[in-house]
């Protein structure tokens, strides 16, 4: 009998090649720890569940080197303290209470972070370039951008952790952005925790080139009273996937994750969304939209567990889509895990294209087709940005689609 | 203002419009009547431009030119305007935004300014009291949540705001209880000038005890058969369609 040798090339050994181990001081065994797990990993493939509609090919197939020296920074907010971090390196921060890079602190201070054993969080730890570590124990005076920018053909990873105790606000926008011409793959992990009666509001912006691949991971923990929301944008980028982790460990937490994302050409876009209701009394909503042009792809996967003894949970969770393309697509798959029987939760999805007689309606009142159809995609997707409170994020945003897509509000 | 020859029409193979003549002049109001299943509605829809339809024998000119050539929003800005039965809800877009945008598209295709936002301000309170519309509705989403009343009030309302040359109201009615008829048709009177036109489509008399009208068409079978001053509607309400059918048959 002829012996048949297939020899099964490693992606992720190829994509560890181009990386330097971290030089942050993070716990050595967890090191150790998570280096061995690398070793005897791959990259997930759709056999995998979380991964189902996932293709990891654009990742696999792209060759990372090197950075380009040259960015154009982009200012939103006039008023907030900005970090700025360049191809995953710090290139300028605005010092403010309870700030500082992962790259200044001991492993003391660095002891509570951690990584599971997933892939892409377990890579994104040991070779961690920096990151931010805010730790607000006083409501600041101005909300905090960070800026991710990239540009060349690198891989970032930058890991986050952000802190808020009691009965602090923030406000937080994270941006992440490119040059045209860029192919990055940025690999950005945050963990959140919003103690006790915190508010803690995120907005997300993904405008990177139309070839970089973005991965990135929230991790949040909510305890009692607390309030989260994140609003995530995706608005341009070739590959996008946005997980998003919340555990809420606190009774009477408040959870809301709104998204919205607008895709055309070759582009995909998937958001994962997993809410672990561990105690009674608290809220969940979910709302995200999508619209998806020529042939973009879209994946939704919202899942939402509610223990056994979390009574009176209201969880409701929706994602539409509309589809502008016959060529466009999206999988979108809720999944409720309901063990407590004293709870309100409802989830619904729903992909279809244009109301074909609101567009007529539109236009026998003068409006030109193409002029009717931005009208009704704007106000679809405008429905979840007006939950961003911002008005200068929000503006900002408004400004995107109008630069990508031509849409008015 | 509008001319229809020999007007027919397909829809799905089935021929609805069957040889259709009607002629409106400036400052006239018609009003068409018939059964149901004569072809009113298709009337209206064909008049709109809705691309359903296909158009087998006849022509339709609009102030000299011709109709059919023209998609739905060039004839909007050429001054036509439908009133639809069923107006449609649209989540998230303002009233008032879509509005803006439609006059200015207008305005923009006959060469004018766009509106200031104070005069567009003052013309919107203006004729939402035309109609007794609630200033709030002019601001809400187009239609979302209006009862039945409300939608047909804002019809009118966008019909005073546009200011068209032949507004078509098509079963505009249906579904109103006799306040809300009233307050419609007042607004439809205020509206009419010896410069523009209407085509009031109904099934029932009562609307023409409002709008009084110029002539009454009853379209029966894809034609009309029967052309009259205002007094037919009312022989139309005692003694029913029937009696047209006989009268055409014998």
């Amino acid at each position: 009998m002829q012996e048949v040798n297939t020899i099964h090339e490693n992606k992720l050994d190829k994509l560890r090649e181009s990386l330097s181990k971290t030089s942050i001081a993070f716990n050595k065994n967890l090191l150790v720890e998570l280096g061995d797990f690398l070793e005897n990993s791959d990259l997930p493939t759709t056999k995998q569940e979380s991964w189902k509609y996932t293709r990891l090919t654009k990742l696999s197939n792209t060759t990372f080197s090197g950075f380009n020296e040259k960015s154009t920074l982009l200012a939103v907010h006039e008023k907030a303290y900005k970090i700025v971090f360049e191809n995953g390196k710090l290139r300028s921060k605005e010092a403010f209470e309870g700030l500082n890079t992962l790259t200044e602190l001991s492993s003391t201070q660095l002891s509570e972070i951690h990584a599971s054993h997933e892939v892409f969080d377990a890579l994104n730890l040991c070779y961690a370039e920096d990151g931010v570590f805010i730790e607000i124990s006083k409501t600041l005076d101005r909300p905090i951008e960070i800026l991710h920018l990239s540009n060349g053909n690198k891989i970032n990873n930058l890991r986050h952790f952000i802190r808020l105790k009691s009965n602090t606000e923030a406000n937080i926008t994270m941006i992440f952005c490119s040059e045209k011409e860029s192919k990055n793959f940025s690999n950005c992990v945050t963990e959140f925790h919003v103690e006790q009666g915190a508010h803690l509001s995120v907005t997300k912006i993904q405008i990177e080139s139309g070839q970089d691949i973005h991965l990135s991971k929230e991790k949040v923990i909510q305890h009692r009273d607390s309030n989260f929301t994140l609003n995530t944008v995706t608005l341009d980028g070739l590959f996008v996937r946005n997980e998003v982790e919340v555990a809420v460990e606190g009774v009477y937490a408040e959870t809301n994750l709104n998204g919205v994302y607008v895709a055309n050409q070759q582009q995909f876009v998937d958001n994962h969304t997993t809410i672990d209701h561990k105690v009674a009394h608290c809220l969940s909503n979910e709302l995200y939209k999508g619209v998806l042009f020529d042939k973009a792809t879209g994946v939704f996967n919202g899942k939402v567990f509610v223990r056994k003894d979390a009574q009176k949970i209201n969880a409701f969770q929706s994602n539409a889509n509309i589809i502008m393309s016959q060529d466009a697509s999206v999988n979108a798959k809720p999944e409720l895990e309901i063990y407590a029987d004293d709870v309100k939760c409802s989830h619904g999805s729903t992909t279809g294209q244009l109301d074909e007689e609101a567009v007529f309606y539109l236009r026998s009142r003068g409006l030109s087709d193409k002029a009717a159809r931005n009208l009704l995609v704007s106000a679809f997707v405008g429905q979840v940005l007006e939950k961003i409170e911002n008005t200068e994020i929000l503006d900002f945003v408004y400004g995107k689609l109008n630069e990508r897509f031509g849409w008015e509000y | 203002m509008i001319k229809i020859k020999n007007l027919h029409a397909n829809i799905e193979g089935k021929e609805i419009l069957k040889g259709l003549d009607l002629e409106v002049n400036a400052g006239e109001v018609h009003a068409i009547m018939g059964p149901n299943g004569a072809g009113k509605s298709t009337l209206a829809s064909i008049l709109a431009g809705r691309e359903e339809y296909e158009i087998t024998a006849g022509s339709i000119t609009f102030d000299g030119i011709d109709l059919l050539e023209l998609s739905t929003e060039e004839r909007a800005r050429e001054g036509l305007f439908l009133a639809f039965q069923y107006p449609v809800e649209i989540p998230g877009v303002s009233n008032i935004n879509f509005l803006r945008t439609a006059l200015n598209e207008i305005r923009e295709y006959k060469g004018q300014e766009p509106i200031s936002a104070k005069d567009f301000m003052q013309m919107v309170r203006d004729k939402s009291a035309l109609v007794e519309l609630d200033s709030k509705l002019a601001n809400r989403s187009v239609n979302e949540g209006f009862s039945g009343g409300e939608k047909k009030r804002n019809e009118i309302f966008q019909m005073a705001m546009l200011d068209p040359k032949l507004a078509i109201l098509d079963e505009t009615d249906s579904g109103l209880d006799i306040d809300a008829l009233r307050i419609v048709a007042n607004g439809v009177n205020k509206l009419k000038t010896p410069h523009n036109a209407s085509i009031v489509i109904t099934h029932y008399q009562r609307l023409l005890d409002y709008i009084v009208p110029d002539f009454v068409h009853v379209l029966y079978d894809g034609k009309i058969v029967k052309t009259g001053p205002k007094e037919l509607a009312l022989t139309l309400e005692e003694k029913g369609y029937d009696w047209i059918k006989e009268s055409i048959l014998s």
